[in-house]
């Protein structure tokens, strides 16, 4: 019964939503506060139906849809196929308290390797995040302002060229790179500044670095879209104004291409905290990441109520510091699609 | 007193394109000083040469005495007013103007007190607290001069401010600009491609045409006393005939042209047999005029008649074809199109120069 009930919630509330919203409209209009050419008249009846159609197949199937089957196992118990359904099948928390609380059979109060786990994996999002913008920031800014038309065309294919390898080919090439038997460490001892192999991989450098570079270029497009549609006369105004290059930047560039960096450290904080194959492929030997655990609730524990919660644990988490980080920064949601 | 802006064999080139050639030039404090010029020109150019944006390729820029060489556009005592203001939109009205003095660290209670004090100046006292967006055009103006002057340059330098503004509101701003310069008596530098701006508003102008400047002078002197036959056709409305020096007498000249022989001063000394323009302003052509006795004259046929009050525009074509535009005052009877007229001018209006040899 409850089987039937979860799958009426997932379908049913995306499709009254969209009926509260249809009856709205046609309130609006009839009371006359929407006012202007209807949506059909705009568009014409095929382009407005293929529109509809379209927009509400790939909002519906391809992300409400997932996403609500998605919080309704979250909410189930961890059962096998043939009692699905079943007497047995009602909504719980166990699977959130799991996360905070651990194994009834276990004698711990709190399950803090998951939770570590899991502030670890935002507090080091944050920190990559932060830095990602370092790097991208000057490259965005001499390519938006500073570089002639050839040397940013060249600048593009380089930025772009080594994203058509894959990202786990990408992450193995780092783990081949920083290997203890591998070039850079041949390097370090060829040179003779270390006698022996210094272990990046159990030091964390390349899980940092290659999330660093996964998702740099998430960074590099709103920044330099941003700093683009800057006046150039503006920069040259405070210089001539007596202001100092980093002045110019603190209160004159940077301002201006806050929605760009908005929008670039939310692109790249979100993929960060929610990566996994370089966590998979470079993470440390003593390096719990969030992401990993999500994925073995699924294809190692076969837990996949107990997966699904744990990746809505991690998204409402990013959504959430992700609109007070905005909020703090007086942003609306709009400004970062400008 | 030092100069206040001195150029002294200014080049400036981009790759081979030479922008400005052989500037030399003297600013002295106070002044009104205006570069008039066809867009491309250069007088962009030099202005940025001055203000430090750009680096002469020779020669030297000297600000109140001070060789500029090295120095940078942020620690020169210029301000720079630019075509589109560039005001800073994430700022309000105040914070633009105090900004110059943010970036010097003055502190914040003396920065205000100046910045209240612009604000009167410019009569923008009740708008200190709007963002730039919610400003007039005039009142953008205004802003970008007090955000200028708060830094307290030597010298000024407006590169076209008023060009986006309209007719009514340009007029209006020409009488303001003049008006503030005599009030803060710092030297102001004005490009422009408009030669009303530049003869109403400026104690001196220099004319400059394809990186060159050609006169530099008041505005009597580049209207009335042309050097070059580019100022005296930039300058003002002008006819010109071409034609060769027959005769030479008394600082005269006799010109053969195609249109009979015509007299006119000949100021730079041009010698019999050479090549010369003669031009005639058309306020001093005059209609019916028969020419013998007290000047020149020829034959030409009214085209079209533009009665606009004060003045009345005359345009005329002669035998080789060629336009003329002559200006009637308010009096004077009005010819009808098609008909054939004899025009004539005073000796003393004709000017004779040297053709160039492109031309």
């Amino acid at each position: 019964m409850s089987g039937i009930g979860g799958l009426t919630l997932t379908i049913g509330l995306p499709l009254i939503a969209a009926l509260v919203l249809a009856a709205l409209s046609a309130y609006e209009r009839r009371t006359g506060t929407a006012t202007g050419p209807g949506f059909f008249q705009r568009n014409g009846l095929a382009i407005g139906l293929y529109l509809v159609v379209a927009v509400g197949f790939w909002a519906f199937f391809i992300i409400l849809l997932p996403q609500l089957a998605m919080v309704d196992m979250s909410f189930r118990p961890k059962l096998p196929p043939a009692q699905m359904g079943g007497p047995k099948d009602l909504y719980t928390l166990e699977n959130y308290r799991y996360f905070l609380f651990g194994s009834t059979t276990s004698t711990a109060e709190w399950n803090w390797i998951h939770i570590k786990a899991f502030f670890l994996t935002i507090g080091v999002s944050v920190v990559i995040t932060a830095f990602n913008f370092v790097i991208c920031y000057p490259l965005a800014f001499h390519m938006a302002q500073s570089a002639t038309l050839a040397r940013l065309r060249l600048l593009l294919l380089l930025l772009i060229i080594p994203y058509w390898v894959n990202e786990i080919l990408r992450a193995f090439a780092f783990r081949v790179l920083l290997s203890s038997g591998g070039i850079i460490n041949q390097l370090l001892m060829g040179s003779g500044l270390t006698s022996e192999p210094f272990d990046f991989l159990a030091a964390d450098i390349g899980l940092y670095m290659g999330l660093s570079y996964a998702y740099l270029l998430m960074m590099i497009f709103p920044l330099y879209n941003a700093i683009e549609s800057l006046d150039r006369n503006q920069i040259e105004a405070a210089r001539d104004l007596g202001a100092p290059w980093w002045h110019i930047h603190a209160f004159i560039v940077m301002p201006h291409s806050k929605p760009g960096i908005a929008s670039g450290c939310t692109l790249v904080f979100m993929l960060t905290a929610g990566a996994l194959a370089a966590p998979l492929v470079l993470g440390g030997p003593r390096t719990l990441w969030f992401t990993p655990i999500v994925y073995d609730r699924f294809y190692q524990a076969f837990n996949w109520p107990q997966g699904a919660a744990y990746a809505l644990i991690l998204l409402v988490t990013c959504i959430v510091f992700v609109l007070v980080v905005l909020r703090a920064f007086r942003l609306s949601l709009g400004e970062i699609t400008r | 007193m030092a100069a206040a802006v001195e150029l002294e064999g200014v080049n400036v080139t981009f790759g081979d394109f030479v922008a400005v050639r052989q500037a030399n030039l003297t600013i002295e404090p106070g002044e009104f000083f205006s570069f008039l010029g066809p867009s491309g020109c250069g007088k962009t150019t030099l202005l940025r040469t001055i203000s430090g944006f750009i680096e002469p390729t020779h020669g030297s820029v000297r600000i109140g005495g001070q060789d500029m060489k090295g120095i940078g556009p942020n620690r020169r005592p210029t301000a720079l007013i630019f075509q589109n203001l560039a005001l800073f939109p994430m700022m309000s009205v105040a914070e633009n103007i105090g900004y110059g003095l943010r970036v010097r660290g003055v502190p914040r209670h003396e920065r205000d007190e100046k910045v209240k004090n612009l604000l009167i100046q410019v009569a923008l006292t009740e708008h200190g607290h709007k963002r730039v967006a919610e400003l007039s055009g005039g009142q953008k103006q205004r802003v970008a001069i007090a955000r200028a002057l708060a830094v307290e340059p030597k010298v000024l330098l407006l590169d076209e401010p008023l060009s986006a503004l309209d007719l009514k509101l340009r007029q209006h701003m020409r009488t303001e600009l003049r008006a503030i310069q005599k009030k803060v008596g710092i030297t102001f530098i004005y490009i422009t491609h408009d030669q009303g701006e530049a003869l109403t508003m400026s104690d001196r102008i220099a004319v400059m045409n394809a990186g060159v400047i050609e006169q530099v002078g008041d505005g009597r002197a580049v209207y009335a006393e042309p050097r070059t036959p580019f100022v005296a056709a930039f300058v003002g409305e002008n006819n010109q005939i071409r034609g060769r020096i027959t005769q030479v007498a008394d600082g005269f000249a006799t010109l053969e042209t195609p249109l009979g022989l015509l007299k006119g001063r000949n100021p730079v000394g041009l010698g019999v047999g050479e090549e010369a323009l003669l031009f005639v302003r058309p306020e001093a052509l005059r209609l019916g005029h028969d020419g013998q006795a007290s000047g020149s004259g020829f034959e030409a046929e009214t085209l079209d008649v533009a009665y606009e009050g004060s003045v009345t525009h005359v345009t005329l074509r002669v035998r080789t074809g060629q336009k003329i535009t002559a200006t009637l005052g308010a009096g004077s009877a009005l010819p009808a199109p098609g008909e054939m007229l004899c025009l004539g001018f005073a000796p003393q209006d004709g000017l004779l120069l040297k053709r160039p040899e492109r031309a």
